[in-house]
């Protein structure tokens, strides 16, 4: 039985697709069969960050409504062998998704995946319900600033309430958060709010601290998911959640401003 | 004896409220005048949904018909009406027990027990213990709301609002281990952040309780 995972954030533009990408050809990249499900419908924004935007026949929408098979939908990446994207549609609307149809879907990824990465779109309404309801893992999705965490705070309440798990008394979605678009130097100056301050507020369990990174715009004008940047801070930083998310535990990094010697950078973890 | 008419609500749907009153207006204009009114939410249909109380309120008002106060059971009304400082009478079942003369002394009944919530309670949720204590052994997040008809416990930060003794009990209290919170209300006399944050024990371990009126903050 596949893992599914989501992505989710409440308020928009904090990350999440390419959070999902990363992730997603992270735990490929480990050797993990996986697939990234673009749930915002309307928008599409996976296929481009993936890279895959030419080959997009069929979407999520089209499984769903039984217009296309699952194996016709699926684009499979180009770069890696285990990894696979099924597409949002751009013609429809966040309605063309219902309950029935998505459940339909996620049972049979599981069938086929060991991980089903659900990129969700922003929001608390029925997309972002629907992204959410079937997980067994949440990555919370939050920028250092105070209307992000509010959102976070106000989506982990839908997960702990509103989700399948929860309807049904399970074992409750586990949850983590993904601190995004860090920027040290300007927590040092007030103007964001510091991982301390964040966790004390959602209390709850850090997988990482994403750095504001010029190579995450680099990597997404490209089509290239950050995580495959090696040399870069963000591509890094997705490396150690991913670790973290498979069980290892992993010191943070980039937590500090970068004015240390080399040693120390490459040594500096938190503690 | 002052005469107040009650407006007991049977559906949620302004635009129809707004042609029912036009109608009765047109029957006797001289009785809509400035006359004092009860609004009762409480034999509203659950599946009515949510009532904005701001508009509803403007509307009656549209027709002269004056708000005093609300008739409300649910915790969602009593918390609008207690946030637009109007008074909740019982729903009317509970008010005629209440005039019901029974001796005090006889009731032993069992005490309600407290409703006990260990998970955090995040933003955009509201808890509600009729009847009873409410006891949060866990975080309130900015942006939740506790309701109660008793005393309102956290062991945890309180950032969010707590309303105790929501059905008028003046000798409920709030008891917290950080106050952080956005609102205390006590039987509707509250104070908001602006005013918390000039405690001088803002982020500490408080109680409130109320002394003539007066929402005191003391240390625990
Ligand atoms: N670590 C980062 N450093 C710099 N820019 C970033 C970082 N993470 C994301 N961004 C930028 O922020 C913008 C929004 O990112 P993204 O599309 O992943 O967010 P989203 O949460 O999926 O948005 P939406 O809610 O619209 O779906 C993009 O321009 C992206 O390049
Ligand atoms: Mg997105």
């Amino acid at each position: 039985m596949a893992k599914i995972l989501v992505v989710t954030s409440g308020k928009g533009g904090v990350g999440k697709t390419t959070t999902s990408a990363a992730i997603g050809t992270g735990l490929a990249l480990r050797g993990h069969k996986t697939v990234i499900v673009d749930f915002d419908v309307g928008l599409r924004n996976l296929d481009l960050i993936m890279g895959c935007e030419r080959r997009v026949v069929y979407d999520f929408v089209n499984v769903c409504n039984g217009e296309a098979t699952l194996n016709q939908a699926l684009i499979k990446d180009k770069r890696l062998e285990n990894l696979y994207i099924l597409a949002a549609s751009q013609t429809r609307d966040k309605d063309a998704l219902s309950k029935e149809g998505v459940e339909k879907v996620i049972k049979e990824l599981s069938e086929q995946f060991e991980y089903v990465v659900c990129d969700s779109p922003a929001g608390i309404e029925k997309g972002a319900h629907l992204a959410m309801y079937f997980a067994d893992e949440a990555i919370v999705v939050t920028n250092p600033e105070v209307s992000s965490v509010r959102d976070s705070d106000r989506m982990l309440g839908l997960l702990a309430s509103k989700s399948k798990r929860a309807e049904e008394g399970l074992e409750p979605i586990k949850e983590r958060l993904l601190l995004t678009r860090y920027d040290p130097e300007r927590v040092t100056k007030g103007e964001m709010l510091g991982v301390e301050d964040v966790e004390e507020i959602l209390a709850i369990n850090l997988l990482g601290v994403i750095p504001e990174s010029q190579a995450v715009l680099k990597a997404s004008n490209q089509g290239v998911p950050v995580i495959l940047d090696d040399q870069s801070d963000a591509g890094q930083a997705y490396s150690d959640a991913v670790d973290r998310l498979l069980g290892k535990e992993v010191p943070h990094r980039f937590l500090d401003v970068q004015k240390k010697g080399f040693l120390q950078r490459l040594f500096g973890g938190r503690e | 004896m002052l005469a107040i008419t009650t407006l007991e609500l049977a559906h949620n749907d302004l635009d129809r409220l707004d042609r029912q009153l036009q109608a009765k207006v047109a029957q006797a204009p001289a009785f809509f005048e400035n006359t004092p009114l009860v609004l009762a939410l409480d034999k509203l249909p659950e599946a009515e949904g949510t009532v904005d109380l701001n508009a509803l309120m403007q509307l009656c008002q549209h027709h002269g018909l004056r708000t005093l106060a609300i008739r409300a059971s649910r915790a969602e009304d009593v918390s609008a009406a207690n946030a637009l400082n109007l008074p909740v009478l019982p729903p009317s079942g509970a008010r005629e027990r209440l005039v019901d003369p029974a001796p005090v002394k006889v009731v032993e009944a069992e005490p309600r027990p407290s409703r006990i919530i260990t998970q955090p309670v995040r933003g955009g949720m509201q808890i509600y213990a009729q009847g009873c204590d409410l006891i949060v052994l866990a975080a309130v997040s900015a942006g939740a709301e506790l309701l109660a008809d008793g005393n309102i416990h956290v062991y945890g930060p309180l950032r969010g609002r707590a309303l105790a003794g929501v059905k008028g009990n003046t000798q409920a209290r709030i008891f917290c281990q950080q106050l952080a919170a956005e609102m205390l209300s006590i039987a509707g006399q509250y104070k908001t952040a602006e005013d918390l944050r000039r405690e001088p024990l803002w982020g500490q371990a408080v109680q409130a309780s109320l002394s003539a009126d007066v929402l005191n903050i003391r240390s625990l």
